[in-house]
């Protein structure tokens, strides 16, 4: 569904952060970027809806290359694509209603969204979605009232009501403890499942990327080093595309089920490390 | 190299001596300029009158009071019409404040090349001329009146406004920003979500400091002719009716004491 062929990026400053990535990702699929912070990951899926315009190289998304589109058919090609930030990125001082329904600004025209007059069924949808995130109650709360994971549910709503194929997902868990981390990647995973949308996930917590994704790709300087499912994470690997470190600590064991307090240890064990 | 390694150990200091020695030059060239400045500006002072001030102060205090309340009822109206200039004044400067600063800021301006350094030119023009003076100006261009005054108060304001307004535009969270445009919000919509809330308080915050800044300026402007109560003190000043000049300046003071209540209540009440 999402191809990738040869996507470069050079920074103004001659910074190479996109070295020719070529990636395919197919409907329903999800999948997890890793790699060291300044390995490209950001540029990467920020290239997908050109908020970042690559230097070379093709984004084909169902056949459209988005990479080649004039700014209206960017606008559109961007209602596909929903994205999620680490920071949540919501706008504070709107309510979390409106937050949700800015997700559909690519769909009304500007007096409709100044004036704030959306299409019935666009808050109809809204609600339902704040619903399955499980914020029904707080749709007239501001943005800057809520909690961290609360945001990032708010965030990952405004994304689902772009109705896109493609998750563009930057650091969803890097504000948000480890508990929550937990819960929203689980939340993001099962949205996924259920209306078979394919995401890109830009994860710093390798064990976290393990646990809830089925493909992973590793990212060392703008490059590809790695393409696979999780279990191929071994500490070679993660050798190759962080560094050398011991890894043995960092690593999924075994099944899938773990206690939450060793997953807690886990995660301090790999903040040390980094 | 503050840190030097000596016999007893690591010495550290703040400065190297060649920087200390360079502080305290600094420090005396300053003050020899003073003592220069003092020997010149009493040079060409007239003592006699300085010496005499003090007895000229309590005459006149002696002749300000008591202050003619009778006086504050011709008041009134040139007050009100003072309050005028300084809202109308601050409300024609927002609106041609705010497209300037959305040319100016260099998150927002359609090209950096030619139109930004239009819209400074214009925030630096309008900045760098005291209302008084554009009062002046405007008198003589279209007459005295209250039209003349609210005009120079506009143009003053412009600047001001449009200055702090692209500051605060320049300041914004890029990713809020961001947010909207992955959604495939086209420009005007990333402005009305993605900008505008975020200098909203800003906004608030500056219009009515400036407002309240109006309400002072607008008293003095009637001392060129351009309306409000400086014409009252201007009279009052040539008839050396000192007891009315005490009624007016105690107006005055009455009135700006209220405005900056009210804009302290409404930035408290929205920020």
């Amino acid at each position: 569904m999402l191809v990738l062929e040869g996507l470069t990026k050079r920074y103004k400053t001659g910074d190479l952060a996109l070295d020719h990535v070529d990636l395919e990702v197919p409907k329903g699929q999800v999948l997890a970027l890793i790699g060291p912070s300044g390995a490209g990951k950001s540029t990467l899926i920020r290239c997908i809806n050109r908020l970042v315009e690559p230097t070379e190289g093709k984004v084909v998304l169902n056949g459209e290359t988005i990479s080649r589109l004039g700014s209206g058919g960017l606008r559109r090609a961007r209602r596909r694509m929903g994205m999620i930030f680490q920071e949540y990125a919501l706008v504070e001082r709107l309510s979390v209603m409106e937050n949700v329904l800015s997700g559909r600004l690519g769909y009304v025209g500007f007096w409709q969204s100044w004036f704030r007059r959306f299409p019935p069924k666009d808050i109809e949808n809204a609600y339902r979605l704040l619903e399955r995130v499980g914020l029904e109650q707080f749709y007239d709360k501001r943005a800057d009232e809520l909690s961290g994971g609360q945001r990032q549910r708010v965030g990952i709503a405004r994304a689902l009501i772009q109705d896109p194929e493609l998750l563009l997902v930057d650091e969803p868990t890097a504000s948000l403890d480890p508990k929550t981390s937990r819960q929203i990647m689980r939340l993001i995973r099962e949205l996924c499942a259920e209306r078979g949308l394919a995401a890109i996930i830009n994860i710093h917590d390798v064990a976290l990327a393990q646990q809830f994704v089925e493909r992973i790709v590793g990212l060392r300087q703008g490059k590809m080093v790695y393409d696979g499912p999780p279990d191929g994470l071994t500490p070679e690997v993660l050798t190759e595309i962080y560094g050398e470190e011991d890894w043995q600590a960092t690593r999924k064991k075994g099944g899938e089920e773990r206690a939450a307090d060793a997953i807690v240890e886990d995660d301090e064990r790999l903040a040390g490390a980094l | 190299m503050p840190l030097t390694g000596t016999a007893e150990g690591p010495v550290w200091r703040r400065r190297t001596s060649g920087r200390q020695w360079a502080i305290w030059s600094a420090w005396l060239a300053g003050t020899a300029l003073f003592v220069a400045c003092w020997q010149v500006i009493s040079a060409s002072t007239t003592w006699f009158f300085v010496t005499d001030s003090p007895r000229v102060i309590a005459d006149i205090g002696s002749r300000m009071v008591p202050p003619a309340w009778g006086y504050l009822g011709k008041l009134w109206e040139p007050m009100w019409d003072t309050i005028n200039i300084a809202t109308l004044g601050t409300l024609l400067a927002i609106v041609m404040a705010v497209p300037v600063a959305f040319l100016a800021a260099r998150n927002t301006t359609p090209s950096a090349l030619v139109v930004r350094p239009i819209a400074l030119l214009i925030i630096v023009s309008s900045r760098s001329i005291n209302s008084l003076i554009w009062a002046l100006l405007l008198v003589s261009i279209m007459g005295p009146g209250v039209l003349a005054g609210i005009i120079a108060i506009a143009l003053r304001s412009i600047g001001f406004i449009a200055k702090l307004l692209y500051e605060a535009i320049e300041e914004i969270d890029r990713s809020q920003v961001e947010a909207v445009t992955a959604a495939g919000a086209g420009r005007g919509q990333v402005m009305a979500y993605g900008i505008v809330p975020q200098i909203m308080p800003a906004f608030a915050g500056i219009a009515v400091f400036r407002w309240d800044i109006n309400i002072r300026e607008s008293t003095v402007l009637g001392l060129v002719g351009a309306g409000g109560i400086g014409l009252q003190l201007q009279s009052s000043l040539n008839i050396l009716a000192w007891p009315q000049v005490t009624v007016i300046l105690l107006l005055i003071v009455a009135t700006v004491l209220v405005s900056e209540w009210v804009s302290a209540t409404v930035r408290h009440k929205i920020i």
